[in-house]
């Protein structure tokens, strides 16, 4: 049996470390651009680790099994009469429930942070029509605009608002996303990290145009925010 | 021999002749219980239900009399289907009896079948029954399936290039609608339908009549969702999940969604009824509930979530359906309705349909393990209690679909931690499942084939889950492709998997003869290659950027999702495998013999197909289902299966 557990070891292993590559050779998530991504990516980070032992586990078992006891269809003998093992059971509760309590309180601390307004953030407010998004500066007597700009490492309020059907605004290199609903306003919170343009893209179906109710978001400069913002006014 | 022969021959309670209706009158045809009368009378009652709005709103003064999307609601699609149930014959018995009339007693005429037109009429027999589900079913997987080719086509490259783009949200809408509402919940209703009575040592489901109604619904519902794409504006395109305000304005389709799945929740609340009072009061002696399979517990738990939960998308929907025709403000923030209110409604049903359309594959699995391994289910009491345990957590999660909602913050950390924690009781199954494997004798036939491939991917399905769970990264997450990957793994490599390791595990049982063991294996390799080829690459088009329910996207994505398309129309073509090996095989497959598989649960221990009252003695249950291994175990003790013999035409 020693050498069997070697084995199972060995295809638990090989598993993992072919899960891991597929995690880390390719590049999942957008590179980030938001303090608030960062955060998340961690949160990402954490579970992919969880998900590669648990999976590897699992599929060690599975193959591992069917290549050792695998028999003839018409076999007609049965395996042993094992019905269950208490220790093993309570084992495979609590240290899932375990994990997944990690899970929840690393999620929790960084939603709790990723939703902390510091003192004055500048506001913006994302109002969202069929098929376009509209951003006004609310600081800077009202300037709309249908382009996102943002200054970079201030951190943004955006308080989203519908004057249609649901809209969601979402900016994938910011990870974070918010439906704009009509009747309720809704807010979330941004402070990029790097300038450089992405793109403003509405995740929630809002009608025919729902795929091309696109939008750019540009993190410039602070002294290049004040003058496009000047421009707008 | 010849004794024992000829005890059983004397113990065989003697049926009633089949009352085989005369056939050739044309009265008979026209006004007899069938489809003639069916079709006749669901125009009668159309034209009644157009009356009725036409001369209420004459009589009121109303301007314009003919209001087509009124008519259609009222005559369409709520007074024509009854008409067509009634002309069928679903309410015969219960109109003679309400009307005081003498009811016909009881000739079985409507019970088993002797020939494939009996499948076409009202038939109370659970067998028959089963059939009719699984068959129909699998047309709308067909049809369903052909949309996603159609919108897959679409989504090759960036850019229109075959429909626009009404018909796409239509087709994506409808894909949804019908692997949810018309395959995946009733298939397992089929199967189910089929197997539990046996299992149970049952003649028959509790209510034969109402189990007959809960199917006729069915077809009425999907035939409404196809309808809806012959509408003036197409069929509707608000997503599955028709979400307000959205759905308010919509074109006409969207009202036989709203009705359609009145109709189909209908069928399920009714068959779900029927299952909880099946297995409540008609387990054979000896059947305590630590002894049903779990199969049996799986569909007692999805039956409770169905019961609970369903009522609440038909409120959903009625309250959209007002909205629409009645003026009411039930989801218009300008009328000072709530917008959220529809979702956490809907999903209220919705979340917990997840599981619907789960545990009773969960159940399928675990017979199909435990029997190919030859081992007792390892836990089995914790594998039923977490059954359990994911129905009662089941209700407390709905609102983990709105985490980007603009719902009450205070509420998502609850509905996180609820939500994570639906990992235990699942991981319970799966490590429990990959437990009875250890040390087993594994028979790698077809279904065990599905119902590995259904564990692995499956646990892809879930961790998804827990990254979708962690309110964080389902923020940046929610709404995209990594999403229509989850639901994915979860409902087709998790569900879909195990529905087709219950067809072909129990094949030989429906039809009597066996599946082509090497198709069979053809047609799971293939899928199973396919579906990770079209699946999972679409978790990193949505983490990257890609939202769902996109006809467009930017160019980027290009590649991958040309990938993704191939992919799926080789996953679409791995099905024809699977309808060659099930027609060719029940016309012409070898006769199966009454347990091929050596199980020990009680619909492997009568003929296939069973008796047309399932046991000819009512089995005596004296030990748990899955004791292989123990010497000299039963299940139950009953006389030895007779042959299969053919069903005379």
């Amino acid at each position: 049996m020693r050498k069997g557990i070697v084995q199972l070891v060995a295809i638990g292993v090989v598993i993992a470390v072919a899960t891991t590559l597929v995690a880390v050779l390719f590049q999942w998530l957008p590179t980030s651009a938001s303090e608030e991504f960062d955060r998340i990516q961690d949160v990402y980070w954490l579970v992919t680790i969880i998900s590669i032992a648990i999976f590897a586990l699992v599929t060690a078992l599975i193959v591992f099994s069917v290549w050792k006891w695998r028999v003839s269809p018409d076999d007609d003998e049965d395996g042993p009469p094992i019905h269950g093992n208490t220790t093993i059971e309570i084992v495979w509760t609590a240290i899932p429930a375990l994990l997944v309590l990690v899970i929840g309180i690393v999620s929790a601390v960084v939603l709790a942070r990723n939703g902390e307004a510091g003192t004055r953030p500048l506001r913006v407010e994302a109002v969202g029509q069929q098929f376009a998004w509209r951003f006004v500066y609310p600081d800077y007597e009202n300037a709309t605009s249908g382009e996102l700009v943002l200054p970079v490492g201030k951190e943004a309020q955006f308080t989203m608002r519908s004057v249609d059907v649901i809209h969601s605004f979402w900016v994938p290199e910011f990870g974070q996303k918010m439906d704009a609903v009509p009747g309720i306003e809704t807010t979330i919170l941004v402070t990029p990290t790097r300038t450089g343009e992405f793109p403003v893209v509405c995740a929630e179906l809002c009608g025919l145009g729902h795929a091309t109710m696109r939008a750019k978001a540009r993190v410039v400069s602070e002294a290049e925010f004040e003058d496009w913002i000047a421009e707008q006014r | 021999m010849t004794t024992t022969h000829e005890t059983q021959q004397t113990t065989t309670p003697q049926y009633p002749e089949h009352f085989e209706p005369p056939r050739g009158t044309a009265y008979r045809l026209l006004f007899g219980p069938g489809l003639v009368r069916g079709a006749w009378m669901g125009a009668l009652f159309f034209v009644l239900g157009t009356l009725l709005v036409v001369g209420l709103r004459a009589w009121w003064g109303w301007d314009p009399v003919w209001l087509w999307p009124v008519i259609i609601t009222v005559a369409g699609l709520t007074a024509a289907p009854i008409g067509f149930l009634a002309g069928i014959g679903a309410f015969d018995y219960w109109l003679y009896y309400l009307s005081g009339r003498p009811t016909r007693p009881e000739d079985h005429s409507g019970h088993g079948a002797r020939s494939w037109r009996d499948y076409f009429r009202v038939n109370t027999d659970h067998k028959v029954i089963g059939i009719q589900y699984i068959v129909t079913t699998f047309v709308f997987f067909v049809i369903g399936g052909l949309f996603a080719m159609i919108f897959r086509a679409e989504l090759a490259q960036p850019g229109l290039q075959f429909v626009n783009s009404q018909e796409f949200n239509g087709l994506v809408s409808a894909h949804a609608t019908l692997m949810i509402f018309l395959f995946i919940i009733p298939a397992f209703a089929g199967i189910a339908n089929y197997v539990v009575p046996l299992m149970l040592g049952a003649p028959d489901m509790a209510f034969p009549r109402l189990n007959a109604l809960s199917f006729w619904l069915l077809p009425i519902a999907g035939v409404m969702f196809l309808a809806s794409f012959l509408t003036p504006g197409g069929s509707f395109a608000a997503g599955w999940t028709g979400y307000a305000p959205l759905a308010e304005g919509q074109p006409l389709g969207q009202t036989f969604f709203n009705m359609g799945v009145q109709w189909a929740g209908a069928s399920s609340v009714m068959t779900a009824l029927n299952f909880l009072v099946t297995i409540i009061t008609m387990r054979a002696p000896g059947m305590t509930f630590w002894r049903m399979p779990l199969l049996v517990w799986a569909n007692f738990t999805t039956s409770l979530l169905v019961v609970v939960a369903t009522p609440f998308i038909a409120g959903s929907q009625f309250f959209v359906l007002f909205d629409r025709v009645m003026h009411t403000d039930f989801f218009i923030p300008e009328g000072g309705g709530y917008v959220l209110g529809y979702q956490h409604i809907f999903w209220f049903y919705s979340h917990p349909a997840v599981y619907i359309m789960m545990l009773p594959g969960f159940g399928i699995v675990s017979e199909v393990i435990s029997t190919m391994a030859r081992k007792p289910i390892f836990g089995y009491r914790l594998m039923a209690l977490s059954l359990v345990g994911i129905l009662v957590l089941g209700f407390s999660v709905w609102a983990h679909h709105m985490f980007v909602a603009g719902m009450a913050d205070w509420l998502r950390v609850p509905m996180m931690i609820t939500t994570l924690l639906i990992a235990v009781p699942t991981g319970i199954k799966v490590f429990s499942w990959t437990a009875t494997l250890w040390r087993g004798r594994i028979r790698l036939t077809t279904p065990m084939l599905f119902a590995l491939g259904f564990v692995t991917m499956f646990v892809i399905g879930g961790l998804s889950g827990i990254y979708l769970g962690s309110v964080p990264v389902d923020i940046h997450a929610s709404d995209t492709y990594f999403v229509v990957a989850h639901i994915h793994y979860v409902l087709f490599g998790g569900s879909v998997f195990t529905i087709f390791a219950g067809i072909y595990y129990w094949f030989p049982k429906m039809t009597g003869r066996m599946y082509d063991e090497r198709l069979g294996k053809l047609h799971f390799w293939a899928t199973f290659i396919s579906f990770n080829l079209t699946f999972f690459p679409m978790h990193y088009v949505g983490l990257r950027g890609m939202p769902r329910r996109v006809f467009d996207y930017a160019e980027a994505f290009g590649d991958l999702n040309f990938v993704i398309s191939i992919a799926s129309f080789a996953l679409g073509a791995s099905t024809v495998v699977f309808f060659y090996n099930m027609v060719t095989s029940w016309a012409r497959g070898p006769v199966a013999e009454a347990n091929p598989w050596g199980a020990h649960t009680l619909e492997w221990q009568v003929s296939s197909p069973p008796p047309i009252f399932n046991f000819d003695e009512i089995p005596q249950v004296v030990a748990g289902p899955y004791e292989y291994g123990v010497a000299g175990a039963r299940h139950a003790v009953m006389s030895p299966a007779r042959e299969a013999q053919e069903v005379p035409a």
